[in-house]
């Protein structure tokens, strides 16, 4: 589903250039869920940028579907690809209802014929009323607001969906249902997911294999099974790991 | 989110401080026409007048009353919309304002529009390619628009555009030979001669107009432009900016339609308080270009000494900002409805 051979990402902050990504490499399968975990600044998020064409100035090669990427994607690729956002107050327009949200990409890909259908079974997907319809972000709680955010990455029915730290703006009870939510959505419609997060715990819930990064490169890549075995054998996963399980201690 | 000005209140909070704000103005345009050393009786008697009579003329305006009866009279004659006589041209104030409000308001709009149809794009240019020679070069304009003073361009605005290339007609509202065709219903010229049928007469006065309001707008093009990169940059930067290219949306879309779209609330209220400002009549582009509005009213009034003239003229811009800022709360609230109870 994707793949990704040694991916170099370069911003520019300031005037000076900084190497957010290193030559990363890595492939999904279709119906996977694959993770990439790091701390903040590892270049995890830089990678999914790049992926939906956010990233201006990278190098290596990327393919979805077999399709090479270029420099620009095409409506064909914002159909099959959407995103989830960690902070899905600031992702949503804030003007707009949720009905506005969830009608935007449908009108846009020409699909507005089946707008009211679809915005109803869009919500319901999520677990949302149709009683949400025609409220404003600013009105809904952050769990709620998640799951319009899903809603909204949905609605073109797209078969790959790339994750931003999807739960970590969201308290801990609410975490966890919206995990649930991803889960039950992937196995439903055969979603194939790309979960980025710093937090390793939620992360191996869901995900099957995992790669660990650190300033921009990929340190590790294993299985949860590997994971759970104990047997990771870079340091770095294993300071990660011990930090989750300090984390649940305590917490 | 403190990023976006909420409108105090609430809206019927502020139209509940309206009379009370415009008691405040009442009282500060007394108070100052009281302290300041000028003798209204002795205006009226001449100043080789006899002591009786000029006692007779303070007891006939009341002025030998304590100070918070002449305030109640004062009150009681603005409610009845009678400002005084002006000393100068010896008619009702309110008259003369009715009079040279027009003018400024012609200006003031004009000014205005030249503003935001500049101002607005060249910001979201400037937002959208920040950085390159485009960002700059507007930064350039904008710099010029705000420091060089206005008077001066006005005058090198006349020298080229009228004395040397002849494009625009002198300074005044219109040429002596359209003066007096017209019969003023609103005031604005234009106006008046479309209604009249007067179409060479309509643009005339809009040839007259065209130069001042453009040096006036060229300070509101640089101050809106300003402010629309500030806000667009902010908008740009966030997450639903994000979203939306991810829907497929075209990047024209994203930055007119949704970006524009959620700096355009807060834009509002910059435009509306400029235009309020450039209405309490900009003195010196009106005296440069001989131009009857209020600010050429209120200067001229106040070098003469006519107190109830430039009390007149105060209170009616005091009025203007009051009503003009109560707009923009209310339009606010329309806009954003995260400004709305939950």
């Amino acid at each position: 589903m994707i793949r990704v051979r040694d991916l170099r990402v370069r911003y520019r902050e300031g005037g000076r250039p900084v190497d957010a990504v290193r030559g990363v490499s890595f492939d999904v399968a279709p119906g996977e869920c694959f993770g990439l975990v790091g701390e903040s600044g590892s270049g995890k998020s830089t990678v999914l940028r790049a992926l939906v064409g956010l990233a201006s100035d990278w190098s290596g090669t990327m393919s979805v579907e077999g399709e090479p990427l270029g420099k620009s994607r095409s409506p064909r690729f914002h159909r099959r690809v959407q995103m989830v956002f960690q902070d899905p107050y600031g992702s949503l327009h804030p003007r707009h209802t949720v009905d506005q949200a969830l009608s935007e990409p449908l009108l846009v890909h020409g699909l507005g014929r089946e707008r009211d259908r679809r915005v109803v079974q869009g919500l319901a997907d999520v677990g949302l009323e149709e009683s949400f319809r025609f409220r404003y972000p600013h009105q809904l709680s952050g769990g709620q607001r998640q799951r319009v955010a899903i809603a909204r990455a949905l609605m073109l029915d797209p078969v790959l969906l790339l994750l931003d730290e999807p739960t970590s703006a969201l308290d801990v009870s609410v975490q966890a249902e919206i995990l649930n939510l991803l889960h039950r959505l992937r196995r439903e419609r055969g979603l194939t997911l790309l979960l980025v997060g710093h937090n390793l715990a939620v992360v191996a819930h869901m995900a099957r294999r995992l790669a660990v990064m650190q300033a921009g490169e990929i340190v590790e890549t294993l299985t949860t099974a590997q994971l759970r075995a104990g047997t990771p054998t870079h340091p770095y996963t294993r300071c990660l790991l011990d930090a989750a399980r300090i984390s649940r201690r305590r917490g | 989110m403190g990023r976006f000005r909420a409108p105090g209140r609430g809206f019927w909070g502020g139209l509940a401080a309206v009379p009370v704000t415009v008691l405040g103005l009442l009282l500060v345009t007394f108070v100052i026409g009281r302290v300041i050393p000028v003798d209204p009786a002795l205006g009226l008697v001449g100043d080789r007048a006899s002591a009786d009579a000029l006692a007779a003329a303070r007891t006939g305006l009341g002025l030998d009353l304590p100070l918070w009866r002449q305030f109640l009279a004062y009150l009681g004659a603005v409610a009845r919309g009678d400002l005084g006589m002006s000393v100068l041209t010896g008619r009702p104030v309110l008259e003369d304002v009715a009079r040279v409000f027009p003018a400024t308001l012609e200006l003031a709009t004009l000014a205005t529009v030249l503003g935001v149809g500049l101002g607005v794009p060249a910001g979201v240019v400037a937002a959208a390619r920040r950085g390159t020679w485009i960002d700059h070069g507007l930064r350039v304009v904008g710099l010029l628009g705000y420091s060089v003073p206005v008077f001066w361009l006005g005058l090198m605005g006349l020298l080229l555009f009228y004395a040397r290339l002849d494009w625009v007609p002198g300074p005044g509202r219109l040429d002596v030979l359209y003066e007096g065709l017209v019969e003023p219903r609103t005031g604005l010229l234009v106006v008046d001669a479309l209604l009249a049928g007067e179409g060479e007469v309509a643009r005339n006065a809009l040839a007259h107009l065209i130069l001042p309001a453009s040096i006036l707008g060229l300070f509101s093009v640089a101050s809106i432009a300003r402010m629309t990169r500030a806000l667009m940059l902010d908008q740009l930067r966030q997450e639903y900016i994000t979203t939306a290219r991810l829907k497929g949306l075209s990047e024209a879309r994203v930055l007119w339609g949704h970006a524009l779209g959620n700096a355009a609330v807060p834009l509002l209220t910059v435009i509306v308080l400029s235009y309020a400002s450039l209405l309490e009549g900009s003195v010196l582009t009106e005296i440069v270009f001989s131009w009857p509005g209020l600010g050429f009213y209120i200067t001229n009034s106040l070098l003469n000494a006519d107190m109830n003239a430039v009390l007149g003229g105060t209170l009616v811009v005091g009025a203007v900002f009051i009503g003009l800022n109560l707009l923009s709360d209310g339009l606010y609230r329309v806009l954003d409805p995260r400004t709305r109870p939950p």
